[in-house]
């Protein structure tokens, strides 16, 4: 074999060998292109093999023009295999422009507030406790007077509550805009015997001069627990395992000392947020006088009571830093939830 | 309450950081909300007076030479009482002070080096106003200190402030000393109490004046003295500084004593100048209704027959426990004092004070009820103040009106069983009686745990509980067990309410749309937008709303819904598609008023948001409709539209829906928004809006049977035929549908097209049916179908008049 003979069958497997490529529009008759010029015992394979039987000086003539067709022909494959992929992807007669947007449907969603205490109902109902309603007019005597909240007590005012009627008629008292879902206690335990653990959610009213902080309508869950046996170590097990459900497993939670009418002890939990106690549950142990008030004797029965603002929370959770928004139906703001 | 550690180092050694206390404190149910440093300047220290000399230019200026602890700086300084051997504050170029010539309170500026009238001042000698410390400027601040030349001045006038938020049943703690008792127990350390020892000299008090309580029910304790010669005067730096410190005025000596003494032992005390008691005679008695009185403010008060006042034989001298009478008030040419430290019904004093809107820092400890114990130690160390500050001969002896002393509570027992049951873990003997007895209690062991004696200074604890908190809230909340909640869990008591008011939101929320929730209170104007159904409850009038705006309760959710409407389509470009579950309420005369819950709907603008696949439309009636099908599907319940009447909604475009399954009870409208009521909103494009009562949805929900949700999937084959109706315009569509569903072989039937005008005869309109064919018992055949459609056909043309469309 003679190297002008070599380079013949170069120049002949370079024509031939482009001419089947452009031909080979899919990847099985890619590959077998493939093989049959690039393979181990392809045609430019068995080229370079035979160089060794040549004149050292052709040798090296023909080697450099060998392997100069190989890189041609490995470039074209690639670009071959590109265009095929493309071509493959693209089934070009009934194509569509996957870039346009879905068909739209209209996106319904609950309000924030629903959805923080829907959050928080379930994981009092999973601990065995059931959600009552009540209306948001309340009686005078389901609001305070059970409630061992004194009768000249502050809240009562005309500057912190709502009324409707501010006169007292009989052992009902006055009739008002709840200032909290309690009530909702003494109206279920007057109606059965321990155990009782109940959760109430629902709309709440108090005089506030309105600002980013402050709404004079907001909601608010409130829940109670009361059987014989039941201690302050219980209600710590019960509002930790609330905290993790609502703000994770690994936000720091506290109980510290704090006064409400209606327990004793009393407690404020808060949790760390970014470093700061923030107080976001009142709680304690249901005061003797409030069980007597629905004749339940304190000697045999003990129960704790806590009560959660959902807007607070859900302020806290997303950063929300007006208050206002809640009540405002903005789609603005309710669409983001 | 401010509580400045400088003060509350007198009774206790505080042993831990100022932050370390604060949370000690804050746990034990004193939150602390801040830590204030009160004085921090750059370059002013002490400095001595060294020597002053005239100005050689100005005659009322003077040259003052101040050592600074390193040099003898000379000082062009205009104060009138700058003199040698004067301790003052100095302030070297560079420092930040007050402008005490400015307007702005707050403006300051930077002390740079000058001539004045021809010399070189180095620096300035303070007044209190340039240092921020009041709006003293007569003069130069004189400091009462030991300090070397050169101390930063912070470290002497500085101190930290606790700013401590308490909560009401503490009335303690609106003393100094009653801080420093927590304090104390929380740190492991002894109280100091402040001295109440004092010479006495003749004659015995009762000789120089008497008291006589006519009301004992408002006035359970009455204690006073006489303190005779005494000189009015400002009060001494320490005290005025410590009366500043929590954020009082000073006034003169006795006055300020009395302040004094209730920011440290929390008992307001009141001084009259004894001359101007009439006959020296101390009266305590209701008002006579209409009784006038001017108090300390120089107010003229018009009291009511439950008001309490002391008085002399003539006329009231101090409103009891809110404020004193100008007429016995003491002024500079006072020289005998009497005294009162008295206790007052709590509840009264409130309503006293907030009757006349009269708050003061009297009444805010004497409404909580302070014991009567309290009385007498505070009025012993006020009398020991006046008599080393202001001087005078102190009366031998106090009066001790005393008639409510047999009807205080005295002791509360705690049993050991109590106290591990409610806390949930036992304690150690040690740690309940320690604990106790550093509160001050006294403890005895009784049979079956305590019994201990409630101390003068804590109205708050009557109750074993009480005793509880005390013990837990010392040895930590943190020291208490976590335990999962034991004992029974109750049986469940489903509330329908509840589940069907969720499914229904939930069902909304999946048709698209978004719920709000409104105020419950709206005003009569804005409900006057839309005309009221008739035999509509009266409104509930709130006696005290927030705003005019807010002034009623709402009797519907339509205002509510359609304002957000409003509200939205002037910032909102995607569909308005809203809903509101809430109260609604109307008065029922006597008693609570009525209320129930209603469901309420409301579509505008687009019906879609904008988008290539889908054209445009504006929300229409079956919008409407189809939301409140949404709804009764959820319930697996069916609904009937009927051509109905409503005030608010076009007529011919509006429905009431009723559900045959629970007895065809009546649960609500739907319906198109009248064109004037649009107009009250203000809303251009059309409006659809349904209105669904919860309690109606509710019944349905009850009504549901499992039949009613599950059938057995029909093995064989079903067909579907359609017809082509050519019917009267004005007959409903669910007529040929019921029509067509009584056939027992038909399945379903349903309009699936409807078409009007061209090509059609005048006052007609051809509906088209898909009715579908099936038998649970077999394939049905071609014939048994045609016979069935035959049957359907002639059953629509003998009722309807309708004739199949050629």
């Amino acid at each position: 074999m003679t190297s002008s003979a070599t380079e013949d069958s170069i120049s002949s497997i370079k024509a031939e060998a482009l001419e089947r490529l452009s031909a080979a529009t899919d990847q099985d008759s890619l590959e077998r292109w493939r093989v049959e010029f690039m393979g181990r015992k392809g045609r430019l394979t068995g080229i370079l093999r035979n160089l060794g039987s040549l004149a050292p000086e052709e040798r090296r003539e023909a080697g450099a023009a060998a392997n100069r067709l190989k890189g041609e022909l490995e470039a074209a494959f690639e670009a071959q295999s590109a265009l095929n992929k493309r071509a493959a992807s693209s089934a070009p007669t009934d194509a569509i422009d996957v870039t346009l947007p879905g068909r739209k449907t209209r996106p319904g969603r609950l309000h924030p507030s629903t959805q923080m205490i829907r959050e928080m109902l379930a994981a009092f109902n999973e601990m065995g406790f059931q959600t009552v309603e009540g209306n948001e007019v309340e009686l005078e005597r389901y609001n305070f007077d059970m409630l061992n909240i004194p009768a000249d007590h502050p809240a009562r005012d005309m500057q912190d509550t709502i009324w409707i009627n501010r006169e007292r008629v009989g052992a009902d008292g006055g009739i008002l805009m709840r200032t909290q879902t309690s009530p909702m206690q003494p109206r279920t335990m007057e109606q059965q015997d321990p155990p009782v653990r109940i959760v109430s959610p629902g709309k709440c009213f108090r005089i506030e001069a309105t600002d980013a902080t402050h709404e004079w309508q907001f909601h608010q869950v409130e829940g109670l627990a009361v059987d014989e046996g039941l201690s302050f170590a219980d209600l710590k097990g019960t509002l930790y395992e609330f905290a993790r459900r609502i703000f994770g497993a690994d936000r720091k939670v506290r109980f510290r000392c704090d006064f409400f009418p209606f327990v004793e002890p009393g407690v404020d939990m808060s949790i760390d947020w970014n470093g700061r106690w923030v107080e976001i549950l009142g709680a304690g142990m249901v005061h003797p006088q409030v069980l007597r008030n629905v004749g339940y004797d304190p000697e045999k029965y003990t129960g704790f009571a806590f009560g959660v603002g959902p807007e607070r929370v859900a302020m806290l959770k997303y950063g929300i830093e007006d208050i206002r928004h809640f009540f405002n139906n903005d789609l603005r703001f309710l669409s983001q939830f | 309450m401010k509580v400045p550690l400088s003060w509350l180092k007198d009774y206790v050694d505080i042993t831990v950081s100022p932050e370390e206390l604060a949370h000690r404190l804050t746990m034990a149910g004193t939150e602390v909300e801040k830590i204030e440093r009160t004085a921090d300047w750059d370059n002013v220290v002490v400095g001595h007076v060294h020597a002053v000399n005239p100005h050689p230019n100005a005659d009322r200026l003077r040259l003052v030479t101040v050592f600074n602890g390193s040099e003898e700086v000379e000082v062009v300084c205009g104060a009138p009482n700058v003199a040698e051997g004067q301790t003052i504050a100095y302030a070297s170029i560079g420092a930040v002070l007050r402008d005490a010539y400015s307007e702005d309170p707050e403006a300051t500026k930077r002390l740079k080096k000058s001539k004045i009238r021809g010399v070189e001042s180095q620096g300035m000698v303070c007044s209190e106003k340039e240092l921020g410390l009041s709006d003293e400027h007569e003069g130069i601040l004189e400091l009462e200190t030991e300090a070397t030349p050169g101390t930063p001045l912070g470290e002497v006038l500085g101190d930290i402030v606790l700013e401590a938020e308490l909560t009401p049943n503490r009335p303690d703690c609106l003393g100094i000393v009653g801080i420093a008792r927590e304090v104390a127990v929380l740190t492991g350390q002894e109280l100091r109490l402040p001295p109440v020892d004092y010479a006495e000299s003749s004659p015995g008090v009762s000789s120089l004046a008497s008291v006589r309580i006519d009301d004992p029910d408002l006035c359970p304790r009455y204690t006073g003295t006489v303190i005779r010669g005494v000189k009015i005067a400002p009060s001494p730096g320490w005290l005025a500084d410590r009366i500043r410190a929590i954020g009082e005025r000073p006034i003169n000596n006795i006055v300020d004593i009395t302040n004094y003494v209730m920011f440290e032992l929390g008992q307001p005390l009141h001084a009259f100048d004894y001359d101007r008691v009439k006959n020296h005679e101390v009266i305590v008695r209701r008002a006579a209704a209409g009784e006038k009185i001017t108090t300390l403010d120089d107010q003229e008060r018009k009291l009511d027959a439950d008001m309490l006042l002391i008085a002399d034989p003539e006329k009231g001298i101090g409103l009891a426990g809110v404020m004193g009478g100008a007429n016995s008030e003491i002024d500079d040419s006072t020289t005998n004092v009497f005294l009162e430290s008295a206790t007052f019904n709590g509840p009264n004093n409130r309503r006293t004070s907030s009757t006349l809107g009269l708050r003061s820092q009297a009444t805010l400890r004497f409404e909580k009820g302070l014991r009567s114990g309290l009385s007498e130690i505070a009025l012993r160390r006020a009398t020991k103040l006046i008599a080393e500050i202001a001087g005078g001969e102190v009366a031998t002896g106090i009066i001790d009106e005393h008639p409510g002393k047999d009807s205080e509570q005295q002791s509360v027992s705690l049993s050991r069983e109590k106290l591990s049951r409610v806390l949930g873990t036992e304690l150690h003997e040690e740690q309940v009686t320690g604990t106790l007895e550093a509160l001050g209690f006294s403890v005895t062991e009784t049979a079956d745990g305590w019994s201990t004696n409630i101390p003068y200074w804590r109205p708050d604890v009557t109750l074993p509980e009480d005793l509880i908190e005390e013990i837990a809230r010392i040895i930590g909340y943190d020291e208490i067990p976590v335990t999962p909640p034991a004992g029974r869990v109750p049986t469940w008591q489903p509330r329908p309410e509840t589940a069907v008011r969720d499914r229904i939101a939930d069902a909304l929320v999946r048709a698209g749309m978004q719920e709000i929730i409104s105020y419950s209170a709206t005003n009569e104007d804005d409900e006057n937008k839309i005309p009221l159904a008739e035999g509509m409850l009266d409104h509930v009038r709130l006696q005290n709303a927030v705003s005019a705006d807010h002034a009623v309760l709402r009797r519907t959710l339509r205002e509510s819904v359609l304002s957000a409407v409003e509200r939205n389509l002037r910032t909102w470009r995607g569909p308005v598609a809203l809903f509101e579950i809430g109260h609604v309420f109307g008065s029922a005369g006597e008693g609570l008023p009525e209320e129930k819950i209603m469901v309420t709907g409301v579509f505008a603008g687009p019906s879609v948001e904008p988008s290539w696949t889908d054209p445009a439309r504006q929300a229409d009636f079956y919008d409407a409709k189809g939301a409140v099908e949404v709804v009764l599907s959820e319930l697996h319940a069916e609904g009937q539209f009927a051509a109905a009447v409503d005030p608010a909604l076009v007529a011919g475009r509006t429905a009431e829906i009723t559900v045959p399954l629970a007895g065809g009870a009546r649960i609500g409208v739907v319906g198109e928004l009248s064109a004037s009521a649009r107009e009250s909103f203000d809303i251009d494009s059309p409006v659809v809006m349904f209105e669904l009562e919860l309690d109606k949805l509710v019944s349905v929900a009850a009504a549901v049977g499992p039949a009613d949700i599950y059938s057995p999937i029909v093995r064989y084959q079903d067909s579907e035929r359609d017809l082509a109706l050519l019917i009267d315009r004005s007959v409903p569509a669910a007529d040929v549908v019921a029509i067509a569903r009584k056939n027992r072989l038909v399945t379903s039937a349903s309009v699936f097209d409807v078409f009007e005008g061209k090509g059609l005869p005048e006052g007609k309109k051809s509906l088209a049916v898909r009715i579908v064919y099936q038998s649970p018992n077999k394939t049905l055949t071609a014939d048994e179908i045609s016979k069935s459609e035959s049957g359907i056909l002639r059953a629509l043309e003998h009722q309807l008049g309708a004739t199949l469309r050629a």
